[in-house]
């Protein structure tokens, strides 16, 4: 990682509290981004003048010009094969994935070129290339946009894989993502585009690191681990949870690779109880590592199996159908009886 | 048109610019005034045609037109999720699906509700989609019409392969009409980019495939003019691939379909692949959710207007005095009709009980899928055991 940004402790300066959408922190971050770094360069469908279809970019074409954000022609191999080429000249190229279903044109760039050359090279190449997808359901859409690709990823060394649930995260792990010298697939969860935040907006540096997770919520009697969109559901389980009298800590993983599992396991530890949340299949996706991690660290502070509480193994149903499909308070919920059950 | 025709047209200034009027190339046999004109190449593809088939084109022009219109008010009503919107398009639309012959397979995107309307589909298909009750919902080979396909580019090569097997069972090139069979494929200006739209037209030359690549060239892939995908106009790729490319005016239906009409009679004889770049206009958003102010003047709309598919066809009728005022009424009466039964059609839709989710996914038996609707009904009915 370089060293314009900070990671360090906050500074003395004066708080500026704001209150912002997650969509407008993840501009306001590219924002930042670009202007301290000439070679930050945005790349992606329709994110020029129309400023992408979630808005994610919006003015930025008119205030860095063309060349700094620039609209791609309708190829997604294209965005990634050619950003992998401006990085080996130099360049921190930030990828648009329009929506989660169509990443997969450029899935043979991201995971046989992006992911390897650094190794290949015996690290004389680096690959700084941020590919920023919207991910997940909710949102009424037909096919294709309401996908959660997150595993493919995550399973695939030499990629480092996040996703922020909230606004000020959102603000700083795009900055983080960039500022990063290897690849970092950057999940970003729509259907909270809109959900406000505030935070101090003149901070200097990141809270956190990008690969740390976050305990949101303690409590002593079961763990939920999630991130991105379901993360926002959590905490309403949480909260329910607790007028019915049972105490749920609340850990937003936010980094899906590496995957921050001792801040997982240090709470297993205190509530013998874990359950994973993520709208992703739970057939091999994230839970299934965690679980096995889980499970190989932390056997004996176990007071039930882990629970998995994830969309189904079917391809993504149609909108109406969505809710069924999808983690929500009453699934999650039943997920923590199941555990505190068993 | 042979191949040399193709070598000798070369690139129009302003071919790809939104306000061109498409170029000396553009095959055009009824001017957006809605004159006759004609042309030595294309004439005897609609010279057949009656007056009562140019009555039937104006009727499935006015309906599309008016699903399209439904598509777009039911969304603001809450009852679609989405509308991608075909107005502008319709003579492109039902110029080329009138061409086909009803054992022709099509393959089309999300956008070509009128070709769909023209191969005998339900209407409410279009609409399930867009409903979210479905995300597809029909056999393609009911009027052997695909189910759409949203992610840009990949039915061209699903096209592709379909009329490679059309070649292997034998069925181009016999002179039997009910046998010679040819496919189309449906795709955009942005489509162009994509690398399976290019693989596509590397497979289809390479197997000689019956196939004619129909691309609607709306001047717009959301909000990117297709400069940005093109230097030449879209019809000269196909050069470049081995095989014939034509542009033909997308807002005229004569031309649309006589040009069709040519090329898939030219697939079916095994003189396949060609391209049709159908030069037209997005006349709407993108979809319902896009905003087209942010990125294009409604100059360029307002002249677009000018060359209104339908109005063109209108004209041409009333003065050759082949349609008048009670035709035109009487269609629009029926349009009414259509549109009120599509609105009902539509707010009745059911949707499906969440356990279905898993009954399609496999064509054989699969644990998982048992096992997980069993949890999901064990699960619902846990609910209702606390009520
Ligand atoms: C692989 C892929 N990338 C991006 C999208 C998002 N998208 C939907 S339509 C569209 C533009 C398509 O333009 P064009 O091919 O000209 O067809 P039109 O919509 O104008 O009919 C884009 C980028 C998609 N559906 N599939
Ligand atoms: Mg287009």
């Amino acid at each position: 990682m370089s060293t314009t940004m900070s990671t360090a402790a906050a500074t003395n300066a004066p708080q500026h509290l704001e209150k912002v959408t997650l969509g407008r922190s993840i501009t306001n971050g590219l924002r930042k981004a670009m202007e301290r770094d000439p070679k930050v360069v945005l790349i992606g469908e329709d994110i020029g003048k129309l400023g992408g279809v979630f808005r994610i970019t919006e003015h930025l074409q008119k205030d860095f010009g063309e060349d700094r954000v620039i609209d791609s022609p309708l190829a997604e191999s294209g965005i990634v094969g050619t950003a992998v080429g401006m990085a080996l000249r130099g360049y921190r190229p930030v990828c648009e994935i329009q929506f989660d279903g169509f990443v997969y044109p450029a899935f043979d760039q991201i995971v046989c070129q992006v992911a390897k050359m650094h190794a290949r090279s015996l690290g004389a190449v680096k690959l700084p290339i941020v590919i920023r997808i919207p991910f997940g359901g909710g949102i009424g859409s037909p096919e294709h946009h309401s996908e959660s690709p997150e595993a493919y990823f995550a399973h695939t060394a030499g990629l480092r894989v996040v996703s922020c649930s909230n606004p000020e995260d959102a603000y700083w792990m795009i900055q983080q993502a960039i500022e990063c010298d290897d690849p970092v697939i950057f999940f970003e969860p729509k259907r909270r585009y809109h959900d406000r935040g505030e935070y101090d907006t003149s901070a200097a540096s990141a809270p956190r690191s990008l690969f740390e997770a976050n305990v949101l919520r303690e409590g002593t009697d079961v763990t939920l681990v999630g991130y991105g969109p379901v993360v926002k559901t959590m905490l309403e389980s949480a909260a329910a949870a607790e007028s019915e009298g049972t105490s749920i800590e609340v850990i937003d993983l936010r980094s899906l690779s590496p995957l921050p599992i001792d801040t997982v396991t240090a709470s297993v530890r205190k509530t013998g109880r874990l359950v994973v949340v993520h709208e992703a299949s739970n057939f091999l996706g994230m839970g299934a590592e965690i679980a096995a991690e889980v499970t190989e660290q932390c056997f004996y502070h176990l007071e039930a199996p882990v629970v998995r509480v994830g969309g189904a193994n079917i391809p993504y149903p149609p909108s109406r159908m969505e809710e069924d499909f999808l983690p929500d308070l009453d699934r999650i919920l039943d997920g923590v009886d199941r555990a505190l059950a068993f | 048109m042979s191949d040399n025709d193709v070598v000798q047209q070369t690139a129009p200034a302003g071919a790809t610019t939104q306000n061109g009027d498409g170029g000396p190339d553009m095959i055009q046999l009824l001017t957006p005034e809605g004159e006759r004109r004609s042309h030595p190449d294309y004439d005897k593809y609609v010279v057949d045609l009656t007056p009562q088939d140019l009555r039937g084109f104006y009727r499935d022009l006015v309906l599309i037109r008016r699903l399209d219109a439904e598509g777009y008010a039911l969304q603001r009503q809450g009852e679609l999720g989405l509308w991608p919107s075909l107005l502008g398009q319709e003579a492109a639309q039902v110029g080329s699906g009138r061409a086909l012959r009803p054992h022709d397979f099509v393959f089309p995107t999300y956008r070509e509700h009128g070709v769909g309307f023209v191969r005998g589909m339900d209407p409410q298909s279009s609409l399930q989609l867009f409903r979210g009750v479905s995300q597809g919902g029909w056999d393609p080979t009911e009027h052997n019409f695909h189910l759409y396909t949203i992610v840009i580019g990949a039915q061209t090569l699903h096209a592709t392969g379909y009329a490679m097997g059309v070649k292997m069972d034998g069925n181009v090139g016999t002179g039997d009409p009910d046998r010679d069979t040819a496919v189309i494929c449906y795709f955009g200006d942005g489509a162009t980019s994509q690398g399976d739209v290019n693989e596509a037209f590397v497979y289809a030359a390479s197997f000689d495939a019956p196939v004619v690549f129909f691309c609607q060239n709306n001047q717009w892939a959301i909000s990117e003019p297709v400069s940005k995908q093109t230097r030449i106009p879209l019809y000269q790729r196909a050069r470049g691939f081995g095989f014939p490319g034509v542009r033909v005016d997308g807002n005229d239906i004569l031309a649309t379909y006589a040009v069709t009409k040519h090329c898939l009679d030219e697939a079916r004889n095994g003189n396949g692949p060609l391209l049709i770049e159908a030069y037209t206009y997005r006349m709407g958003a993108h979809t319902t959710a896009d905003d087209p102010t942010k990125y294009r003047v409604s100059a360029e709309v307002e002249q677009w207007k000018l060359r209104d598919p339908i109005l063109r066809l209108k004209t041409y009728l009333a003065h050759e005095g082949m349609a008048d005022e009670t035709f035109f009424q009487s269609v629009d009466e029926e349009a009414d009709q259509f549109a009120q039964e599509l609105r009902d059609g539509c707010i009745n839709m059911a949707t499906m009980p969440g356990e279905t989710m898993w009954d399609h996914v496999y064509a054989e038996d699969h644990p998982v899928m048992e096992a997980e609707r069993a949890a999901f009904l064990a699960y619902q009915a846990s609910f209702e055991g606390a009520n």
